[in-house]
């Protein structure tokens, strides 16, 4: 079997954001949080409840974009917003912006009133980082994703929620933000973000270069793991036998 | 025997009854079953300065690039499959849709229970920290009169009430008196919608008798009754080209001819010449049209 790719680790680093979950929704949006959701469910934590990011609870663990196999439940729009408020949700979203405190945003760039340029919207952003465990996947990791304060404050970090007072901080958890470079979480001092592992093959410099903003490291820092034999078996066989994750992340 | 009354209407019988000036919803949900034949219709009226509540999709960027919109509420703007909606975007670009009310997804969905159980608002986290509450200074928090646990009396988002004049919604089944069934894997929002305002439109793919509403289809998905419901219009293929599943899908060629279109000014008039400058009909030939071109 061929070395892992970049595109592979990232995947392993996605499905270990899941793997102390429990009995939960797992949420991704987009291609890599999917790859990764559903590694995780059929590896460290089968209890994981995976969807088909429209309306049905999946009962198995297709390959990305193929049609639902066995259906265990209905999850439309509204029951959505019942369970996040529910918390049994571990969402991970993209950003198009990530800053410092950990705030993200996918509103707009610019001037909110008169935009530079208009993105998606807060979408569920503001409800999500204060109800239910919430994580990002940014697939091309530059200075002007990491940036040293966002346009718009959509995704809301410890700081922020902090100054909000005791209902925003309640169940407000952001656990990991994945890269194409490297694993962060917002746990640096002053709840900042901080380096927790690089991908094989980058360094702290590197990521460092790769910010707008000074990332806290604290002592070494260790690599990324390896997805192992099996993973990839999972991941090049059953689970992305197109390669999707590679148009994603192409190898550097 | 005495009958509830027919609610059939045409399409433009249910905008002579809109007025400038007036709040109006529209279901579905981003570029899924939206009522686009109303929205179309709009677009030909002389109505302005309207106030728009939706998910939004096509629909909202159709209504602001034809300048339909004083003031915009909304969580976000997308068609999916191309994530950003351009009309949209080129308004927000250029400053044209006066007033933005951009909230959280969920916070929609509070707002409107709130407008449908005739409460001034709703308790929620949403919002919180967020610039939500930063860019709509309307929006104020209220302290929960319960202590919790920690002895804490938690400060809460007010989701004021989404209250509207008109809710504009489509679905696959109705029959003549305002009963409406959803067909697909999602009811989204539509039956809130319609609670949360003094009169709602629905437009559907097909009128059937109501013993047909639940033949082969469970009694669960009729959403709407009929006391919901101010007019009923048939619109076959009327969500074009949003998604109205099991009816049809999104039609992702069209709408990429959409999204292109809407890049350059010149190839946007030579659409809106095309498809919207006559009436629903013409459209639908229109659009049959293009799919022809395109299989040559």
């Amino acid at each position: 079997m061929s070395d892992p790719t970049r595109a592979e680790v990232c995947a392993a680093a996605v499905a270990d954001a899941f793997a102390d979950d429990g009995e939960i929704f797992g949420s991704p949006m987009g291609i890599m949080p999917m790859l990764g959701v559903r590694l995780c469910r059929l590896t460290s934590n089968p209890d994981l409840v995976l969807s088909d990011g429209e309306a049905l609870f999946l009962g198995g663990v297709p390959p990305l974009f193929a049609n639902a196999d066995v259906v265990e439940g209905w999850i439309p729009f509204r029951r959505v917003f019942d369970v996040v408020a529910y918390g049994k949700r571990h969402v991970m979203m993209g950003a198009t912006q990530i800053d410092r405190h950990g705030n993200q945003n996918i509103s707009a760039i610019g001037d909110f009133d008169r935009p530079a340029r208009q993105l998606l919207g807060s979408r569920g952003a503001p409800g999500n980082t204060v109800n239910n465990r919430t994580s990002y996947w940014v697939p091309r990791h530059s200075p002007r994703v990491f940036i040293e304060q966002v346009d718009v404050v959509t995704g809301v970090g410890p700081k922020r929620a902090k100054q909000a007072g005791p209902a925003a901080t309640k169940f407000h958890d952001i656990h990991r933000i994945v890269t194409n470079l490297c694993v962060l979480d917002v746990k640096g001092p002053d709840d900042t973000v901080r380096l927790l592992s690089v991908h094989p093959g980058v360094t702290v410099d590197d990521v460092g270069e790769a910010s707008g903003f000074d990332i806290h490291v604290a002592g070494d820092v260790p690599e990324t793991r390896l997805p192992s034999p099996g993973e990839l078996m999972l991941i090049r066989e059953v689970l992305d036998p197109k390669g999707l994750r590679h148009r994603e992340v192409p190898e550097p | 025997m005495s009958r509830p009354r027919d609610k059939q209407m045409t399409i433009d019988q249910v905008v002579a009854e809109l007025r400038d000036g007036m709040t109006i919803g529209i279901g579905g949900w981003g570029p899924r079953r939206k009522p686009m034949a109303l929205v179309r219709a709009i677009l030909r009226s002389d109505l302005k300065d309207l106030t728009i509540v939706s998910w939004g999709g096509a629909d909202v960027g159709l209504l602001a690039e034809a300048g339909k919109i004083r003031r915009l509420v909304y969580a976000f703007v997308s068609l999916d499959s191309i994530p950003l909606e351009p009309l949209f975007a080129k308004a927000r670009q250029a400053g044209t849709i006066p007033e933005v009310c951009e909230w959280d997804e969920g916070m929609f969905a509070t707002g409107l229970r709130a407008a449908a159980q005739r409460l001034p608002f709703l308790p929620m986290r949403a919002g919180l920290g967020s610039d939500v509450l930063v860019h709509n200074e309307d929006l104020a928090l209220v302290t929960s009169p319960y202590a919790d646990a920690r002895g804490d009396h938690e400060q809460l988002v007010a989701v004021p009430a989404l209250r509207l004049d008109v809710a504009l919604v489509h679905l696959n089944r109705a029959d003549v008196h305002g009963n409406a069934t959803y067909l697909g894997p999602d009811p989204y929002f539509d039956d809130l919608f319609c609670m949360a305002a003094d009169r709602a439109y629905v437009s559907c793919e097909q009128i059937i008798d109501t013993a047909g509403l639940t033949v082969e289809t469970p009694v669960q998905r009729v959403l709407l009754n009929r006391m919901m419901v101010a007019g009923v219009v048939e619109t076959p293929n009327g969500a074009h080209f949003t998604t109205c599943t099991p009816d049809y899908e999104r039609d992702e060629r069209f709408q990429r001819h959409y999204a292109q279109a809407a890049g350059d000014d010149d190839a946007w008039a030579a659409f809106r010449e095309r498809f919207l400058s006559g009436d629903e009909e013409s459209y639908q030939a229109a659009v049959r049209a293009f799919h022809d071109e395109e299989e040559k």
